[in-house]
């Protein structure tokens, strides 16, 4: 059998394999290219807690420092601290403080933020106590009738295993995650949100920067005060708030370079407005 | 003397077989990847205590999969339950008794459907079908709600590939069936679905692959308490949803449990296939001996 193809089948055959070849070329050329830019370009990861108030400092960054290149990633705070360890990201968001044996790492805390406990705005509860958030969360108070709500089982909404949130507010009650008997975990804040103004019965916490946001804008959410302190970001900026912590980017090592101008950058004055529209409480930096 | 009948043919073959083992080698690397991830867990905890009733406690070494496993098949079940019956009878309407723009309209609605993302059904089912059971009997993040969010994502797929089997009756057979004056019915009854039934049993069990792996819309709506339920209401953990909760933060035994729990939903997927591979064949064997028969 002879060879029957026509030649222009081959033309086209020789036109799409050429054009294949300079696509490689070209895609293996920009990657040399996104090598040599990597000089310039920050990448951040780890808690989602902080990772829209880095990217709002990122752009801000980026458009005063031209050819710089800030990349945010979440994934948690504890992917903040492996990443930074094992040089992935440059700097890591942790919300908390660090623990002893992540001393390797140096912290810079750029803001304080503290947890909220909410319910649905038409819960007439208006204070807990400590004392009555473990029973709630432990099952040993499992109606809203026992601390003088309407009559109506609770929702107890906790947050997935993980999560700073959970771990600041397991510490601050002094439970383990497996004395907790909840109907619903969540994963994100506005997951949570979303979650207790749904439901009329369901209690949770979430960031009170992302609560405070939340009802200003009229989510059908309550901030409860806590052992009668009002849970707010003023209260947290005084210290005054039990339940808050601080949100730090941590790097290997001493900051150099890149990571050191960007972390001076986010605790500077100038960029506090950034950080109280996020309803996050800004450092004073004494330096 | 070449098996091809011209060098572009060996060409095309060339690539169509680079693409091929492409493919292959992309399922078997991510399995491989899935095995050698999972590895450290299943050397250190033993086989049976995954699928023994107990706690899912990584941080207190306990791996009990069996309640996320009994949720994913609960969940599935409960919507191919409602989806399938509706997704078929979707079909039958769309293939005989929509006409015209009606039938247009009726395709790019289901369309539409098959195209919506995930994340978008979660989120409505947060916001709409939650609160709604919730009045109905409390949490409302449960079991029921994430079954009913499931059933309407796969009704298109069973639809659509319900119809496309559909679609594949002969036309001679059609045309017998019309020269015997059947009614549409009758038609459906006799000559179509005989001959679609391994189609719809395969249509069915790629919705339940399609369902049990669904991750963004079950970690929104089910409430994610480990737990076996004992009620519809009952909030339930799927195994994607623990995957999907858990492994940003995941470290250790954690993380290669985790893994694990994705190799096994893999295998439940493979299995689901295979089934559907062999079912086909068994009824098509039977589709030799059924003849239209006339209306009475």
């Amino acid at each position: 059998m002879r060879e029957t193809h026509s030649p222009k089948i081959q033309e086209h055959m020789m036109i799409s394999i050429s054009r294949l070849i300079l696509l490689v070329a070209i895609s293996t050329s920009t990657a040399v290219i996104a090598r040599e830019a990597s000089k310039n370009k920050l990448v951040i990861t780890g808690s989602s807690t902080i990772a829209p108030l880095a990217l709002e400092l990122g752009k801000r960054y980026e458009k005063q420092h031209p050819g710089v290149r800030v990349d945010i990633q979440t994934g948690g705070s504890t992917r903040g601290i492996t990443d930074a360890r094992q040089g992935f990201s440059d700097i890591g968001m942790v919300s908390r403080s660090l623990y002893p044996e992540e001393k390797d790492l140096v912290s810079y805390t750029i803001a304080s933020d503290g947890i909220a406990m909410i319910v649905h705005k038409t819960n007439p509860i208006t204070s807990l106590s400590r004392e009555q958030i473990i029973s709630i969360y432990s099952g040993k108070i499992r109606v809203w009738q026992e601390l003088g709500g309407k009559a109506g089982a609770i929702t107890v909404v906790n947050k997935a295993e993980g999560r700073s949130t959970l771990e600041l507010f397991l510490h601050y009650l002094k439970l383990k995650n497996t004395d907790i008997k909840a109907q619903i975990i969540i994963g994100d804040n506005e997951q949570g949100i979303k979650t207790i103004m749904g439901n009329p019965q369901a209690i949770g916490y979430v960031s009170i920067g992302t609560a405070e946001y939340h009802e200003s804008q009229g989510t059908p959410i309550k901030l409860i005060p806590l052992n009668g302190l009002i849970a707010s970001v003023d209260n947290v900026k005084k210290g005054a708030y039990p339940l808050s912590r601080s949100l730090n980017f941590v790097t290997k090592g001493q900051a150099e370079n890149l990571a050191k101008d960007f972390i001076a950058f986010a605790r500077s004055e100038a960029n506090a407005d950034l950080i109280k529209e996020q309803y996050f409480v800004p450092i004073q930096v004494k330096e | 003397m070449s098996r091809f009948k011209s060098r572009s043919d060996f060409i095309l073959v060339g690539l169509l077989r680079v693409c091929a083992v492409i493919s292959a080698l992309l399922v078997s690397s991510i399995i491989f990847f899935l095995w050698s991830e999972t590895r450290p867990v299943l050397q250190t905890v033993p086989l049976q205590s995954f699928f023994k009733n107990g706690f899912w406690s990584p941080s207190e070494g306990q791996y009990s999969l069996a309640p996320m496993i009994a949720a994913s098949l609960l969940t599935t079940l409960i919507a191919i339950g409602i989806a399938g019956p509706i997704g078929v009878f979707a079909a039958i309407f769309s293939h005989l008794f929509a006409r015209g723009l009606i039938r247009n309209i009726y395709r790019i609605c289901i369309g539409v459907l098959a195209g919506i993302p995930s994340v978008v059904f979660g989120f409505w089912g947060l916001i709409q079908l939650v609160p709604l059971v919730n009045r109905w009997h409390p949490p409302g993040a449960s079991l029921l709600t994430g079954s009913l969010v499931l059933a309407i994502m796969i009704v298109p797929t069973v639809a659509l590939l319900t119809e496309a089997s559909f679609a594949s009756v002969p036309r001679s057979t059609l045309h017998g069936a019309y020269a015997l004056g059947m009614s549409r019915l009758g038609l459906f009854r006799s000559a179509i679905f005989p001959y679609c039934r391994s189609g719809v049993v395969t249509a069915v069990l790629l919705a339940a692959g399609r369902a049990i792996g669904e991750t963004m819309a079950m970690v929104m709506v089910c409430g994610n308490i480990v737990q076996f339920p004992d009620s519809l209401f009952d909030p339930v953990r799927t195994l994607p949803a623990n995957i999907a909760l858990e492994m940003a933060y995941a470290t250790g035994l954690h993380r290669s449990a985790l893994f694990w729990s994705g190799l096994l939903l893999i295998l439940i997927v493979t299995g689901l296939i295979v089934v559907s591979q062999i079912i086909p064949r068994k009824l098509s064997h039977e589709n030799h001996t059924i003849e239209a028969k006339p209306p009475l």
